[in-house]
């Protein structure tokens, strides 16, 4: 098989933006999910509303930021609120259609853990910790996740549970009373996992192109069960790849002007 | 508010083992004033802030610290802080109690701070396990009106919360433009607030709404332009990434760390100084 013209990362990019529709309230994440939600927003999507976690409401970057507090999203955002309003006021409201997450370990029912590996007292790798997740998980409507696959990272068990996605399945997310429905996909760079409509169990329900179930099933750390209808998705449009490409382009450029301060003499 | 310098206000008001919150959320973070701090030898402190960033990382790895209270801890955009991890996961300099909420929970404690109360609320969410951590202070409690539960956040007041800002004027009042963070609720929540600024104006150019700090919450203010460095400060210099990118590979290796810290901060008279070393100011 010849390879593909495009990197596993801009598939991901690009599958992340097709689950994003127009008109909807995005909670943005730095990194890949800012690239989705931007890409989105520059092709199908225009009316997304993008809010980034420092209290940028509707943000309308035209290169991507490299934190999530950058100038650009505070000059182009419709408003800039204090920070515990936008936990309270938009999230914990309910204003939030859609929350982007990714972590460092997942399990088959969609949890995360961003905070430890090994013990919690003596952890083997101190992790950056929860931020904003635990709040995105519990109350956007719908949650995305997007991670690369290796069994290191879609484990059987979690060292540390710091956002909840369908905690022990079967409805036990419901049952707890949690506002959102949990994570809709698993984004990854071989494919989807989505939740088996009963069980809340990861399944692969897509395919990337060139990309077997075996490769999937090899990367993840539990016995991976598969969607009666696994589909393959489509390679990413050339036109929809050379938007991404320049907005990658555009932040390069910005990024590396070095920065001048004029001191008072 | 005295108008001090920062080697002054830092040396009157910041004593060993007080709790100090440098605020800032990737906006406007006190650089100046942690090298400051560092620079004056303070110790056992305990550092709160919603993302330490380089700054903690920094105050950490010379043994500033014993406790930290954060929320997410890594270099925006970059990783890991490396110093930070080298504290909790191999005890050096030395030993650091981790005292570790959400965003979400830290902004209703610094709320509830500002406000006088001694807890703040949120809709409970039991499904993390932030909540069973041993030293975790989060509690479940019932609305007494719909019997609905909540989760309570004790109120964080810390001795000392340090901000950077653009202006001051004649005043003494103090304007935040741009990213404000919990700022604001952080230096209501604080028993004295110093605040670091770009500069001194006649009068702040503010709209109504602004965020602007009344002269009389504030204890000192000190004029020290470019003094969220690395950080950014809206409207006078953007973040400069390089340099965050950099920190990454000087915070990895404990001597390399050390040389750096050596060189640019004790070594150095003021922030005016590094700004210049760095090639960023002429």
């Amino acid at each position: 098989m010849s390879s593909p013209d495009y990197t596993p990362d801009e598939m991901m990019t690009v599958t992340a933006a097709r689950h994003l529709r127009n008109g909807a309230v995005c909670f943005v994440g730095i990194g890949l999910p800012s690239a989705a939600c931007n890409l989105a927003r520059m092709t199908h999507a225009p009316d997304l509303v993008l809010i980034y976690e420092s209290g940028t409401v509707g943000a309308r970057p035209s290169v991507l930021p490299l934190s999530i507090g950058d100038g650009e999203l505070a000059e182009t955002a419709a408003c800039i609120v204090p920070l515990p309003e936008v936990f309270a006021h938009y999230l914990q409201r309910g204003r939030v259609d859609i929350g982007f997450l990714g972590a460092a370990q997942i399990d088959r029912f969609g949890n995360l853990n961003s905070t430890v590996i090994g013990e919690y007292s003596h952890p083997t790798v101190r992790l950056p910790g929860a931020g904003g997740a635990p709040e995105i998980a519990t109350h956007a409507r719908e949650v995305l996740i997007v991670m690369k696959q290796s069994p290191r990272t879609f484990v059987p068990r979690l060292s540390f549970l710091t956002s909840c996605g369908y905690l022990e399945g079967s409805g036990a997310r419901r049952a707890r009373g949690c506002p959102g429905y949990g994570p809709r996909a698993v984004i990854t760079d071989l494919g989807v996992l989505r939740p088996h409509p009963q069980t809340d169990e990861l399944q692969l329900a897509e395919l990337y192109p060139g990309v077997t179930e075996e490769a999937v099933r090899a990367a993840t750390g539990w016995p991976l069960q598969v969607a009666s209808d696994l589909r393959t998705l489509q390679a990413p449009e050339p036109a929809v790849l050379a938007i991404l490409r320049n907005l990658y382009a555009r932040t390069r450029d910005a990024h590396t002007h070095p920065v001048r301060i004029n001191l008072p003499l | 508010m005295e108008l001090l310098t920062l080697s002054d206000a830092i040396a009157a008001h910041v004593r060993d083992g007080q709790s100090i919150a440098l605020e800032g959320f990737t906006h406007l973070i006190p650089f100046a004033a942690g090298h400051e701090i560092i620079r004056q030898r303070r110790r056992n402190l305990h550092l709160i802030r919603m993302t330490p960033d380089l700054i903690y990382d920094q105050l950490i790895g010379m043994g500033c610290a014993e406790r930290l209270t954060f929320s997410w801890g890594g270099n925006p955009g970059v990783g890991s802080l490396h110093r930070l991890r080298d504290a909790v996961e191999r005890l050096w300099p030395q030993p650091l109690a981790l005292f570790e909420f959400t965003h979400a929970q830290m902004a209703v404690a610094y709320q509830a701070g500002a406000s006088g109360l001694t807890y703040g609320l949120m809709r409970r969410y039991t499904d993390t396990q932030l909540a069973d951590v041993s030293d975790s202070r989060v509690r479940t409690i019932n609305c007494p009106f719909s019997g609905t539960a909540h989760t309570a956040v004790p109120a964080i007041n810390p001795d000392i919360t340090v901000l950077h800002a653009q202006q001051v004027d004649a005043e003494g009042n103090v304007l935040i433009r741009g990213i404000v963070g919990a700022a604001k609720e952080a230096a209501l929540a604080a028993r004295r607030v110093l605040v670091t600024v770009e500069e001194q104006v006649e009068s702040l150019q503010a709209d109504l709404n602004s965020v602007v700090l009344p002269s009389w919450v504030i204890t000192a203010v000190s004029i020290v332009p470019g003094g969220a460095y690395p950080s950014y400060a809206q409207g006078y210099y953007p973040r400069d990434n390089g340099f965050y990118l950099a920190w990454d590979e000087i915070a990895r290796d404990r001597n390399v760390f050390s040389a750096w810290m050596q060189q640019h901060v004790l070594e150095l008279r003021e922030h005016a100084d590094l700004l210049r070393l760095l090639g960023v100011a002429a």
